[in-house]
């Protein structure tokens, strides 16, 4: 009776409200009787800690809480869940990995579980259950968190980014619809600047659209850093018609592209100075959800990224898996958890929260409502089966993550596009850069 | 009796000798007051600085013990380009960087030292760029620098002295020319204020014998407030050397470290491949490399310091 201050009392009483109000009785019955025919039964008793990156949009957040409170009330298992920004999950999930202790379950970036494999809980009965339910795992997604036939995690989805770009400017540029291939692409871009409608994509330290875009320039005519043994494979001929193909392109954009960010082609998209980049549905959404931008939203579109010389997609986009350590006290609890944000009547809103920021990385979601309630939402439908591992070819880990946090293939392009270094110059210091990496 | 009397003493003088003495003695009291200070000094100043060079020879990553590797890390950098080109990127930045803050600085000192209207708010005033926090400041002449929105190549092109917008953070050179003209807006007031303090201290009466000399405003400025002031622009000018050269905010938020690396300093290098890309070990050789950088800096004040001419203007050593 003493604990029962003012305080507790209120806190409880927010946190009812909150429950109520975010979830249904509908998601309720369906997560007892979910329970109740589960393979995985929560232990008795149990209570899971939950690290997850922060959301990118409030409905996504409230869609993943609501799933969360209904495992809770049919499972009994106290649920504590926390979110970190986007470079503070690997760390944290790394340092909990090491002493023990903290998580149980971790929902990240890239390809976490690859970091410490012997500290993960093999996830392969659970894979292997929504697989079968749902049609099979994309092939990035499963390559993303496999080691051998093991399941390291569960890739939940990917994020994806796609070409956004003004119908208006392209029609007037003399193109019916988005190219397919990369000549194609060039010339678009070429009449987009002689109309002075430019296209733009980053080429400075930018995490997210750098990188994306030019492993697509490089991957696309069939230049990796690494082949599948990790050897270093960037000094290429392949890469020299990369770094080529990118200059010509680099020569038709937006000036200033050199010193972009994540945020900056969103800021000019959105101000009406650039009419095709490449980023997330989050230009999109950003003139939708604004009606002073509603002729800008209108005259959006999305298209898939062309194909390049090697004939088929090469796309990079950011898968986000979740793992269970294996010194959690409850690991039936959490598979079981994992397993119940995967079912389509939790996947599906959840989606639909996400407004195209999230994609699914099981086939069968390939027809939820999301990709179809919005047609220019549907090529976003594609990120995980068109995407390439964060390491290409090479081996899905560590040192790829690493590759790409560096900047080493940014830097490369960056060097030859701003004329700072010729080809050679700019393929040698990657290689250096890569060694070191590789070593 | 004098062989039985010095195994007896002996005994007494040994319990003496011991942690008795040790607590009551005045040359030791001394000690103990300073323990507090040495403790706090060794767990937050020498313990990191020895964890940061001891990581440096390991390649411990984010989340992951290391083993030691010994100079590896070192073996590295010793022909990387890219650091190379962040220590000549440092050098450069600090160079510039200082001379224009100190020139700034103390123009600024000068004047702020003459009798005019609204003083103590001028004074004030000029310490506003050091209080706005350098984040804030720095995602402010990021705007002002975009490529895209700069409010300086928008007043141009309307003005219609340019066609096209400045491309202040693409191009290699204007890059570097913007971070260093944010640094030294930033690092001015610090000079500034601190040599205005020095310059309180001399004496009126030093000028007033030189005017009755007839010394000129020139020959004031030379032969007294300058000779009085280098003890104060010494220790301001380590200062200001030791911030400019471990800058790290400004360009973060402005360029992080691009286009193609050109403003990447040792700190932001460091702290990209450390924290961003996980290498602890590396990021930490990178960081150690700055320490003799840093060390020669500060000799250099240190021995200056020592000598009379510094201190008291005079010609003799």
């Amino acid at each position: 009776m003493q604990d029962f201050t003012r305080r507790s009392l209120l806190q409880g009483g927010t946190a009812l409200a909150a429950t109520g109000m975010l979830t249904g009785p509908a998601l309720f019955d369906f997560a007892k009787a979910w329970a109740q025919s589960a393979p995985w039964k929560a232990e008795p008793g149990a209570k899971l800690t939950v690290m997850r990156w922060k959301r990118f949009v409030p409905a996504e957040d409230d869609a993943f809480n609501a799933m969360v409170a209904a495992f809770k009330a049919a499972t009994g298992t106290e649920m504590n869940v926390f979110s970190e920004s986007f470079e503070d999950v690997q760390p944290k999930a790394s340092v909990a990995a090491n002493t023990g202790s903290g998580l149980d379950l971790a929902w990240g970036l890239h390809t976490l579980p690859q970091l410490f494999p012997t500290k993960v809980l093999k996830m392969n009965d659970v894979a292997d259950y929504l697989g079968k339910k749902y049609g099979g795992w994309t092939d990035a997604a499963a390559k993303t968190c496999k080691l051998g036939n093991d399941w390291l995690g569960i890739p939940v989805a990917t994020n994806g980014g796609y070409m956004t770009y003004r119908k208006s400017a392209l029609d007037k540029a003399g193109f019916k619809e988005f190219p397919k291939d990369f000549p194609g692409f060039l010339e678009m871009c070429k009449a987009l600047k002689a109309n002075n409608t430019p296209a733009g994509f980053a080429l400075g330290h930018a995490s997210g659209d750098g990188n994306s875009w030019l492993h697509w320039v490089l991957w696309g005519h069939g230049a990796y850093t690494v082949d599948q043994n990790d050897k270093i494979i960037i000094n290429s001929p392949e890469t020299a018609k990369a770094l080529e193909y990118c200059k010509a392109l680099y020569e038709s954009f937006i000036p200033g592209t050199a010193s972009w960010n994540d945020s900056s082609n969103n800021k000019a998209f959105l101000a009406g100075e650039l009419y095709c980049t490449a980023n997330g549905i989050s230009i999109y959404v950003a003139a939708k959800t604004d009606p002073s931008k509603k002729e800008l939203a209108e005259d959006t579109y999305h298209a898939l990224w062309p194909v390049g010389p090697v004939g088929k997609p090469t796309e990079l986009q950011l898968a986000l898996p979740i793992l269970a350590f294996n010194f959690t006290k409850y690991p039936n609890a959490a598979k079981a958890f994992v397993a119940f944000m995967l079912e389509k009547e939790n996947y599906e809103k959840w989606l639909d929260g996400a407004q195209g920021y999230l994609t699914q990385t099981l086939n069968a979601y390939e027809n939820a409502p999301i990709w179809t309630a919005d047609p220019k939402n549907t090529v976003f439908s594609q990120a995980s089966k068109r995407t390439l591992p964060a390491s290409g070819i090479g081996t899905v880990g560590e040192k790829a993550a690493t590759a790409i946090a560096d900047f080493i293939v940014v830097d490369m392009f960056a060097n030859y596009c701003t004329g700072a270094k010729d080809a050679k110059a700019a393929m040698a210091e990657a290689e250096r850069q890569l060694k070191r990496i590789y070593r | 009796m004098a062989d039985v009397a010095i195994p007896r003493a002996k005994p007494q003088m040994s319990e003496d000798n011991a942690w008795t003495r040790l607590k009551h003695n005045r040359n030791w009291l001394g000690f103990w007051f300073m323990v507090p200070a040495m403790a706090f000094l060794i767990f937050f100043l020498a313990y990191p600085l020895g964890l940061g060079i001891w990581l440096s020879f390991t390649d411990t990553r984010i989340g992951r013990v290391g083993h030691f590797i010994a100079t590896e890390n070192y073996e590295w950098l010793w022909d990387d380009s890219i650091f190379w080109l962040s220590v000549f990127n440092t050098l450069l930045y600090t160079f510039i960087a200082s001379a224009f803050k100190f020139a700034i600085g103390l123009y600024l000192a000068l004047l702020l030292n003459e009798h005019m209207p609204f003083k103590a708010m001028l004074r004030a005033m000029v310490l506003i760029p050091f209080i706005v926090p350098t984040v804030l400041s720095a995602l402010a002449f990021w705007w002002i620098f975009d490529s895209q929105f700069s409010i300086i190549s928008w007043s141009l092109r309307h003005l219609g002295l340019i066609s096209q917008n400045i491309n202040f953070l693409g191009d290699t050179t204007w890059a570097r020319i913007c971070v260093i003209f944010a640094n030294v807006w930033r690092g001015v007031p610090f000079v500034a204020i601190t040599l205005l303090a020095g310059l309180q201290t001399v004496s009126p009466s030093l000028y007033e014998a030189a005017t009755l000399d007839g010394a000129t405003r020139w020959q004031n400025f030379r032969y007294i407030t300058y000779p009085l002031l280098t003890p104060i622009i010494a220790v301001v000018m380590t200062f200001s050397v030791l911030f400019t050269f471990t800058d790290f905010q400004l360009i973060w938020a402005m360029t992080r470290g691009g286009p193609v690396n050109a403003t990447h300093l040792m700190a932001t290098l460091s702290y990209q491949r450390a924290i961003i890309a996980g290498q602890l070990g590396e990021g930490a050789a990178i960081s150690s490399a700055m320490i003799p950088f840093l060390l020669a800096a500060i000799m250099v004040s240190w021995f200056g310091l020592q000598r009379r001419k510094w201190q008291q203007g005079e010609s003799n050593d």
